[in-house]
């Protein structure tokens, strides 16, 4: 394996939020890293703290959220010791992030030349006809059909699909060197999330990009993703190359996500193995290994702290008390089928 | 699983749904043809899926099914009695018989009721039942679908969208239906709570006897759920088929970009395999393409597919197709 230099480094990110007199726990010591040119998958239920890691990162959350890192390194930089000014140029220019929901994160009194000029003439300084060309060209890269004549129309003429492109030529119009996709195909049909997901990734491989993509949906990162981050309850459980989590995953986690998505290519009718209960508050999270409650395998030691990260190659490490071999062979013998209940 | 000979629960003949669009003084000039003469019949005991975009009328149909929308055409029959002008008592004797799951647990459930208010809603249909009895059957109920006695008192929004999507469920079941409605019941639901939910219907299709008609567009639970599928493409059905034939021998090009469509959760498979992806969006139900409908997106397009509209037909035993290649 070829060493890789790191865009991004974040060491032990911590997120909270003030909700009158509590405190949620959003994200807790965090480590994540991007590599120059991949495609990052961070996936992970609702409430798992994905998107507000990544918000954090960007600096983008609500005044209520408190952020700490011990670094969040962009390039040579750390996002920390810089100004807010420079920070806000940082933002949009060299980290640009687009949301899940393109129905809202466009102004609907404005039109997509507005929309797309007004980032231009902001962070490259560009005069309104430059900026119009370059317009042009930016939805063209994004394979928006008749461009000149798209510019001229509003939000509403768009539809999902096309709204999501624009938002993406919005965040290219930088060339920024990472680009964050929260969910960005989570509102869209089947055929149209597969033409965005192309699209990123022909954008990865032409403009030499990093994308984190943040989903719920394993199936979606698998053919996409180099690299894959699963989060659960504030922490990352589990990380790996996409092969070592789809093949060799090693937090019980995982292997239950992996196991409750049915699978289309063998056509077999299995049962469908779901994870029972639900996602731990984020309020009072628990001392211990947040997904113990809804594991096969939990002990009572799960409940007593977090287990240490355990390492399985350079690139993959995992969240869990027991070793990969310790889950087979417990699962073989039929064992930990809810041992607390 | 499904036999082909069993019985035909609900029916559907030619049935059509158009919505007037109104202008600014209220006179309808044009109408959204979101149901556009579909035939097809749903057995006994069986899932039938029904799939397409956002927008194909999949929804609309299924609701014009039950009832729920006036037809605009065509007749529905219902264990072969004609139900498509019922009104008022008859009808609500047919309300009782089919039911609705919805597909956003947050907006189904009204927030000034608790779950007892809730589920003893439908109940009253049935009147003359005593407080004790409504009690013991909300009891019940709640039991079937995973939960506790104790959440009765509960209101909506202190559950989570899986338990929500339990008590929908189980409001669906108070008045024991025979056929149910699931409009997208998962697909605002997290992956982990999306496989309980499809395990419990399953359950209770087994237990009860239902038969479901599945609205989705998440076709790998499609077809994991569904005995046969039916693929709709703006208002019309373009291909029928049992699940597995359905997706072993797709024949409607449409079908077959659908398919391809689905992310495969296989990183190796995932990387070899030759993705078809369709150009384009869905065009405006209210400008519909001439002949077939979907030759402006479809790759094998000949000109005779933008004159005239193929014909819907069986081409293997239980496998319809409307198409002109094939």
């Amino acid at each position: 394996m070829e060493q890789k230099t790191k865009l991004l480094e974040v060491k032990n990110l911590n997120t909270t939020f003030q909700m009158q007199k509590n405190l949620v726990k959003a994200v807790r010591g965090v480590d994540i890293h991007v590599n120059k040119g991949e495609i990052l998958s961070v996936v992970g239920e609702s409430g798992s703290g994905k998107s507000v890691l990544m918000k954090s990162i960007m600096g983008i959350l609500p005044e209520n959220a408190q952020i700490t890192a011990e670094q969040i390194r962009f390039e040579s930089n750390d996002i920390q010791n810089i100004s807010k000014e420079q920070q806000r140029k940082m933002r949009g220019k060299e980290i640009a992030m687009i949301f899940q929901d393109p129905m809202t994160a466009l102004n609907p009194l404005k039109t997509i030349g507005q929309h797309l000029c007004e980032v231009l003439i902001r962070h490259r300084g560009m005069k309104k006809a430059e900026a119009t060309k370059e317009a042009v060209e930016a939805l063209k890269k994004v394979g928006i059909p008749s461009p000149e004549s798209r510019l001229k129309q509003y939000p509403h003429e768009f539809s999902g699909g096309m709204r999501q492109r624009v938002l993406i030529a919005m965040a290219l119009c930088c060339n920024p060197k990472l680009l964050i996709a929260d969910e960005p195909t989570t509102a869209l049909d089947v055929t149209i999330q597969a033409q965005i997901l192309e699209l990123l990734q022909e954008l990865q491989e032409k403009e030499h990009m990093s994308i984190v993509l943040i989903t719920h949906d394993l199936g979606v990162v698998a053919s996409l993703s180099n690299r894959i981050v699963v989060m659960y309850g504030g922490l990352v459980m589990e990380e790996g190359l996409t092969d070592e989590i789809f093949y060799h995953p090693s937090h019980p986690y995982t292997r239950a996500l992996l196991h409750a998505i049915p699978k289309p290519v063998t056509g077999v009718k299995e049962r469908l193995e779901p994870i029972p209960g639900m996602a731990p508050s984020l309020l009072n999270p628990p001392s211990g290994c947040p997904f113990a409650e809804r594991c096969n395998f939990a002990t009572k030691k799960c409940l007593e702290g977090l287990p240490e990260y355990r390492k399985y190659s350079d690139t993959q490490r995992a969240m869990c008390i027991f070793t990969d071999e310790q889950l087979d062979q417990m699962k073989e013998k039929g064992e930990g089928t809810h041992v607390k209940s | 699983m499904s036999n082909h000979n069993s019985e035909i629960l609900v029916e559907a003949q030619e049935l059509q749904k158009y919505f007037p669009v109104k202008n600014f003084f209220g006179k309808s000039k044009q109408e959204v043809r979101a149901v556009d003469k579909i035939s097809l019949s749903i057995r006994k005991g069986e899932t039938f899926g029904l799939v397409g975009e956002s927008g194909c009328g999949k929804s609309t149909f299924g609701r014009t099914l039950i009832r729920m929308y006036e037809p605009t055409g065509g007749n529905i029959l219902y264990n072969g009695t004609d139900i498509t002008t019922l009104k008022g008592k008859q009808l609500n004797a047919y309300r009782t018989k089919m039911q609705i799951i919805f597909q956003d647990p947050y907006s189904a459930l009204d927030p000034h009721h608790n779950v007892r208010e809730i589920i003893s809603e439908p109940l009253s249909l049935e009147g003359n039942l005593s407080s004790s009895e409504m009690e013991e059957r909300i009891v019940s109920l709640l039991k079937t679908v995973g939960m506790k006695p104790d959440d009765m008192e509960k209101y909506a929004y202190e559950f989570s969208g899986g338990q929500r999507q339990r008590i929908g469920i189980a409001r669906a079941l108070a008045v024991r239906p025979e056929f149910v409605l699931c409009d997208e019941p998962i697909s605002a639901l997290d992956v982990s709570i999306q496989a309980q939910v499809v395990n419990m219907l399953e359950d209770l299709q087994a237990e009860f006897g239902l038969t479901y008609l599945f609205v989705a567009h998440d076709l790998s639970m499609v077809r994991h759920i569904s005995d046969r599928i039916g693929v709709m493409y703006l208002g019309k059905i373009v291909e029928i088929a049992d699940s597995d034939e359905l997706y072993d021998n797709p024949l409607h090009p449409y079908t077959k970009a659908l398919l391809s469509a689905i992310p495969i959760a296989d990183p190796k498979t995932a990387r070899i395999a030759k993705r078809q992806i369709i150009k384009g969006d869905l065009p405006s139900p209210l400008n519909i393409p001439s002949g077939c409908r979907f030759h402006t997106r479809c790759p094998y397009a000949k000109p005779e597919c933008a004159m005239t509209e193929p014909e819907f037909r069986e081409v293997s035993d239980g496998h319809f197709v409307a198409c002109h290649i094939v």
